[in-house]
């Protein structure tokens, strides 16, 4: 009797110790998992795009390709100078708007209005960037009836505000409220502490997150094929259309010539090393601040 | 207080003119900030004039119709948002169970050394740009699943199976991009579950642990109930994602706008038909019902957001106001 009971003891025992080891082994085995996709598309874009890399590539732009001839093959200067004007124009739409409602945010913060501009950053960072596309394709496109880089710097914009209002708004509310009273006391007038103590105190900070919007920026694909459309020529005028790393890496993989789809690999590249350089850039920084 | 008629240094007198500049400037902040809001109720406004020609011709039948023939001018969104929910939901089933697995791994499992090294390792799973994705789906992952599983799948099941039936053509279709949108919305999951899971208390789990349960029954029996509105939030997150993700999706699916049962043939959705259709449309109304379906993909998009949001505040205020 007495030994029927431990044994069923022991066997309940013995089968808790084994889901206990069974399912913590799933979630090692699980966070392995997660590593491959990233090991596989990492390296297959390194062995691919470093093929493509060569001077001409990045000193050439488009040169015609013909079904069995064996041409030169041209590079991507035009799809880099145009990533470099319309991430850079939006970045100088989106920064200035993005860190000062983050300012208003965390400095204001009190009131309902605070409560909607918060829900409007939300709904805004959470939106599907191809819709932010089609507005910029309506509202510009359509009306002046020209595809544009600039039509694709607004909606990156769009894109990166949400972005940047909340990193500011994070930054500033990491800075001491001794801080602010200390400036307070010496008599100094609140947007004077704002913008001479509060705002240099969280500089740093705040770029990271410029930083990390821009990134993001740099690789977004959908806004700009219905707004920047693409273009085989270099062009430096921004109200027409352009072309564009992410662009050209989704046309040339299209294409059903080898030479392009390598290129496109080498296009993928530049922007794997740009976002993930970023990341891990802005990581070291954030943790030696920390530290 | 500076009294007149007593000379004012000049320290004084800047400061008294700084003390007029709050107003403005709390002014200015708040008009940027209200741009913010401005912008929303733009981006609204103008998918719901872009609109307005499909509007008025299919009402609100442009969401159960399932003809898309721009030469004919007839549009109808069913395709588009039956592609677009179940490669989503594919993806969310696939990318959950490991999702929610890494998140309890990377809160209490994981020795602190390699705890961040692999937070960051998720993390740039992330961001990676979705081109990408798309880029290592046509030339690596659709030849070898298509050779390696739908193939032979397809002709062992697929008489019986509806969704499995072949003939598989090009390897692109419904589970492709399901699988691929997993392997994007995977981190989301992860790391919002890591996140909730390590607010819940020490307290809670000592107490089981002073009980005598294993590690996993902590996990099982502490953790998990106490975060699991977050978890559901976290999966949300990665749901809405998926839902509007663009480049990948247009890449693998085959963009064919079409309702067929089974998951290894051609489909489309909303956002990729979008994308492969918008800039080269001929007739306004082509145009205006892209921007219809735009607007309705937006409004699914914001209900799964606006629940996981929910959601996640609940789990995240209840410990203590942290967001």
């Amino acid at each position: 009797m007495f030994d029927t009971v431990a044994n069923a003891a022991s066997v309940r025992y013995r089968r808790r110790v084994w889901v206990n080891r069974l399912m913590l082994g799933l979630t090692i085995g699980s966070t392995a998992v997660a590593l491959v996709p990233l090991v596989l598309i990492l390296s297959y874009v390194v062995r691919q795009g470093v093929g493509a890399l060569s001077v001409g590539f990045f000193t050439e732009t488009f040169r015609p390709v013909t079904i069995g001839v064996a041409g030169g093959a041209g590079g991507v200067l035009h799809a880099i100078v145009g990533s470099a004007l319309i991430v850079g124009a939006a970045l100088l739409l989106a920064t200035p708007l993005g860190v000062l409602a983050g300012i208003y945010l965390a400095e204001y913060r009190s009131g309902p209005a605070a409560t909607v501009i918060r829900f409007c950053t939300d709904v805004l960072s959470a939106m599907p960037s191809i819709v932010v596309g089609v507005t910029a394709y309506v509202l510009i496109v359509q009306r002046t009836r020209q595809f544009s880089g600039l039509a694709g710097s607004i909606a990156l914009a769009v894109l990166m505000v949400p972005v940047i209002t909340r990193t500011t708004e994070e930054i500033l509310q990491l800075v001491p409220q001794s801080v602010r009273e200390a400036a307070a006391a010496l008599g100094a007038p609140r947007w004077w502490t704002t913008l001479t103590v509060v705002l240099p105190a969280a500089l740093g900070g705040i770029a990271t997150g410029v930083l990390l919007a821009m990134a993001r920026a740099a690789g977004e694909t959908a806004p700009l094929l219905v707004t920047v459309l693409g273009n085989n020529q270099l062009t430096f005028d921004i109200f027409g259309p352009m072309q564009a790393l992410p662009l050209l890496a989704y046309r040339y993989t299209e294409q059903p010539f080898a030479v392009l789809n390598e290129q496109a690999w080498g296009a993928a590249l530049i922007l794997v090393v740009l976002v993930l350089g970023t990341n891990i850039l802005v990581r070291a920084l954030t943790r030696r601040r920390a530290g | 207080m500076i009294a007149t008629g007593q000379p004012v240094s000049r320290s004084h007198r800047l400061r008294r003119r700084l003390r007029h500049g709050d107003v403005p400037f709390r002014l200015l902040a708040a008009t940027f900030a209200f741009v913010v809001v401005a912008l929303l109720v733009a981006i609204v406004g103008v998918a719901w004039d872009g609109s307005a020609a499909a509007r008025e011709a299919f009402g609100l039948g442009f969401l159960t119709r399932t003809a898309w023939n721009p030469v004919a001018g007839e549009f109808g969104a069913l395709p588009a948002i039956y592609g677009t929910i179940v490669s989503s939901a594919i993806a969310l089933l696939l990318a959950a169970p490991p999702g929610i697995m890494i998140g309890i791994f990377l809160s209490d499992l994981s020795p602190a050394r390699l705890r961040g090294p692999l937070s960051l390792m998720v993390e740039l799973l992330a961001a990676i740009p979705s081109v990408v994705y798309g880029m290592w789906g046509i030339f690596v992952f659709i030849p070898f699943f298509r050779g390696a599983i739908a193939e032979p799948v397809s002709r062992a099941l697929g008489d019986t199976v509806p969704f499995l039936a072949g003939p598989v053509t090009v390897g692109r279709g419904l589970l492709v991009a399901g699988i691929i949108l997993a392997i994007m919305i995977l981190p989301t999951i992860a790391a919002v579950s890591r996140d909730v899971l390590s607010v819940v208390p020490t307290h809670q789990r000592e107490a089981l642990l002073a009980l005598g349960a294993t590690r996993w029954e902590v996990i099982r029996h502490a953790l998990l109930p106490y975060a699991r509105a977050g978890i559901v939030g976290g999966m949300m997150l990665g749901l809405g994602r998926a839902l509007g993700e663009t480049m990948a999706a247009t890449m693998v699916i085959g963009n064919t706008p079409r309702i067929d049962p089974s998951l290894f043939q051609p489909a489309t959705t909303a956002a990729s038909l979008i994308a492969s259709q918008l800039p080269t449309t001929n007739t306004e109304l082509h145009s205006s019902a892209l921007v219809y379906l735009a607007l309705v993909l937006f409004l699914i998009t914001l209900l799964a957001n606006s629940i996981a949001r929910l959601l996640v505040w609940r789990v995240a205020g209840a410990a203590g106001g942290r967001r």
